[in-house]
């Protein structure tokens, strides 16, 4: 039950984008087209799942039992730049058709800071391991679903005339505020689950 | 020095981070529900941004270009942890309230991109401005916005009052005024910028 | 100066180069900062307890130990006394029953089973909604909602929509409900120390506490920052 809680919490109570503002820069920047929303969604799904996993077992494997804990940062960010590296060699060895679809944003991923922020969240909230990864996933869906609305409405308004000056970014700032004021109706759903 | 003045400006007007650049959303929306919130933010950024720039220009010439990258967010981090331990020693309360977005300057995309774009190509003297211009702009753009979220909210600024506080509207504290006001102060910097 | 070649001795050599100057130069800093860190938070521990109990002259965070709170758990009790005699205790106390999660809090009975003070340690409640609960509950001007001085022996505390007598926070029924979860339990860890107090817990129990237990509760108290 406690699993589902951290689930229904991560994706809409909590939206990563919505209601705590990790990852807006790729959230703007690729959000024009639902396919390359698609693309980056799957995109940070892999990589959020991967990392999770690494710097979890990095954390409580060598920084907690040496006293390190002061080089988290440091060490974080270095894994998961080497970390998104090594998944783009790989992809293009195993899986070329993946390799596709995903290697575009696999760049753009390292300076996403829902990777590292996801990181450094599991270790505050001292979740398990198998809580760290649900929690991961369920973030990167409530992600994929936020970058998959918002282009969808981005479509659509790039036919409309909209005044020079809101154009581009603050109409789409505006957007997401609205977005962000009904995703807070979600907030107390997971009371249901206690 | 007219020249660092000049590169100085180019940080807080015609190339600031929030409203022209529009890099470093994440800290700017999360940040700002209050002026010194926002402005805290935007200085530990400065910090950051001051040495790394620093240090990258000193050390630009000893780093093969392959290893840039690594070798530019191994100097960001540490600067990120540096001001990290020292705000939770000097000043806990405020490190409580920023959070998990102190240790995530690393990833802030304005401090990797004048790393690359000004300071590895740049004397340390025009890299050091370039980061306090830089810093200096997207400090004052975090302090406007908070300060906005903070009188349309509550009703005060810096915890002044101006207005009473039932007359506020709590939606610009929380999440959704974040983007609904960036998004108006973007369109207005363009509206005067195109004068 | 030209600049170094990519080759794999140079980029290498300047990699580790790099890494071991930022470990050391980390690892300084850890040093210098860990003290004043530690001070920080013992301080804020040290400045809840005193805002909940009535003037006290020894030191509760010594003498701290762990008491049920009759729901499976237990929470830290800080006897605070003047003298020999103990004027009052301060709880550190939590709900995990908030609109966004755990609240901890502190709070201070004095001997007559009153409520002296309380101070919200930690919550992630909505701002200007659930937040409110850090001022909410002890307004002097609103008895009706304030809960400073209440008798709790006279009963548990609870909302005025679960036919309690304390009314809640305007639109944050929830917060509130977790707010008074939290103190019932303190109560209850509470009392039950009292009757321990009779039963002679004098400071020199207190000492003789066994190490272990002072490092649990050592362990406790920073990972409740």
């Amino acid at each position: 039950m406690e699993l589902i809680g951290i689930i229904i919490v991560a994706i809409f109570v909590n939206n990563v984008v919505f209601s705590q503002f990790l990852g807006i820069c790729p959230f703007l920047g690729v959000s024009k087209k639902v396919d390359t929303a698609i693309g980056m969604g799957m995109a940070v799904t892999f990589v959020l799942t991967i990392a999770t996993i690494v710097t979890f077992l990095l954390q409580k494997g060598i920084l907690e039992p040496f006293g390190l804990e002061y080089l988290q940062t440091i060490s974080f960010i270095l894994v998961i730049a080497a970390l998104v590296q090594m998944v783009e060699i790989v992809l293009k060895k195993i899986s070329p058709a993946l390799y596709q679809a995903l290697g575009v944003f696999l760049p753009l991923i390292t300076t996403n800071c829902v990777i590292l922020g996801v990181a450094i969240l599991v270790i505050q909230k001292d979740y398990n391991l198998l809580e760290s990864v649900i929690y991961a996933v369920a973030t990167a869906i409530g992600y994929a679903m936020a970058l998959i609305i918002f282009s969808s409405i981005r479509e659509q308004m790039a036919l409309t005339k909209i005044p020079k000056a809101m154009e581009g970014i603050p109409i789409a700032l505006i957007t997401a505020g609205i977005i962000a004021m009904s995703f807070m109706g979600f907030s107390g759903i997971d009371q249901v689950f206690k | 020095m007219n020249n660092n003045f000049k590169v100085l400006i180019n940080g807080i007007i015609k190339e600031n981070p929030t409203f022209v650049l529009l890099l470093g959303m994440c800290p700017t929306l999360a940040t700002t529900s209050s002026a010194i919130n926002g402005m805290s933010m935007g200085l530990a950024t400065m910090f950051v941004l001051i040495c790394s720039n620093m240090v990258i220009s000193m050390l630009k010439n000893v780093i093969p270009d392959m290893v840039r990258i690594p070798a530019y967010i191994v100097v960001i981090a540490t600067f990120v942890t540096i001001i990290e331990m020292v705000m939770n020693a000097y000043v806990p309360a405020l490190a409580d309230s920023l959070g998990i977005f102190i240790p995530l300057i690393v990833v802030n995309c304005i401090v990797l991109g004048r790393a690359e774009a000004f300071a590895s190509k740049n004397g340390v003297f025009a890299s050091i401005f370039d980061g306090a211009g830089m810093g200096l702009g997207f400090t004052l753009s975090l302090t406007v916005l908070g300060a906005v979220r903070e009188l349309m909210g509550t009703g005060k600024i810096f915890s002044m009052n101006i207005y009473p506080e039932q007359y506020g509207s709590l939606l610009f504290v929380l999440a959704p005024g974040a983007f609904i006001v960036l998004g108006y102060l973007i369109a207005i910097f363009n509206k005067l910028q195109h004068k | 100066m030209a600049k170094l070649q990519s080759t794999f001795k140079n980029m290498f050599l300047s990699l580790s180069i790099i890494c071991l100057t930022v470990a050391v130069l980390l690892a300084q800093v850890n040093k210098m900062t860990a003290k004043p860190i530690a001070d920080a938070k013992a301080m804020k521990l040290q400045n809840a307890i005193s805002e909940v109990v009535p003037a006290f002259d020894n030191d509760p965070v010594a003498e701290a130990y762990r008491m049920a709170d009759g729901q499976g758990d237990s929470l830290l009790v800080y006897p605070a006394r003047k003298g020999d005699e103990i004027v009052g205790y301060a709880l550190s106390s939590y709900s995990n029953n908030g609109f966004s999660g755990n609240i901890q809090i502190m709070i201070g009975f004095d001997m007559n089973d009153r409520i002296v003070n309380y101070a919200v340690l930690q919550h992630a409640e909505t701002p200007g909604l659930g937040s409110k609960m850090t001022e909410w509950f002890k307004n002097p001007e609103k008895p009706s909602q304030s809960i400073l001085g209440r008798d709790l022996s006279q009963g548990t505390l609870a909302v005025s929509k679960d036919g309690g007598e304390v009314d809640a926070i305007t639109a944050s029924t929830i917060t509130s409900r977790a707010f008074l979860e939290a103190v019932n339990k303190a109560y209850q860890a509470y009392s039950e120390s009292r009757e321990d107090g009779y039963s002679g817990a004098s400071p020199k129990n207190a000492a003789e506490k066994s190490n272990d237990e002072a490092e649990e509760i050592k362990k406790e108290e920073q990972s409740n920052e």
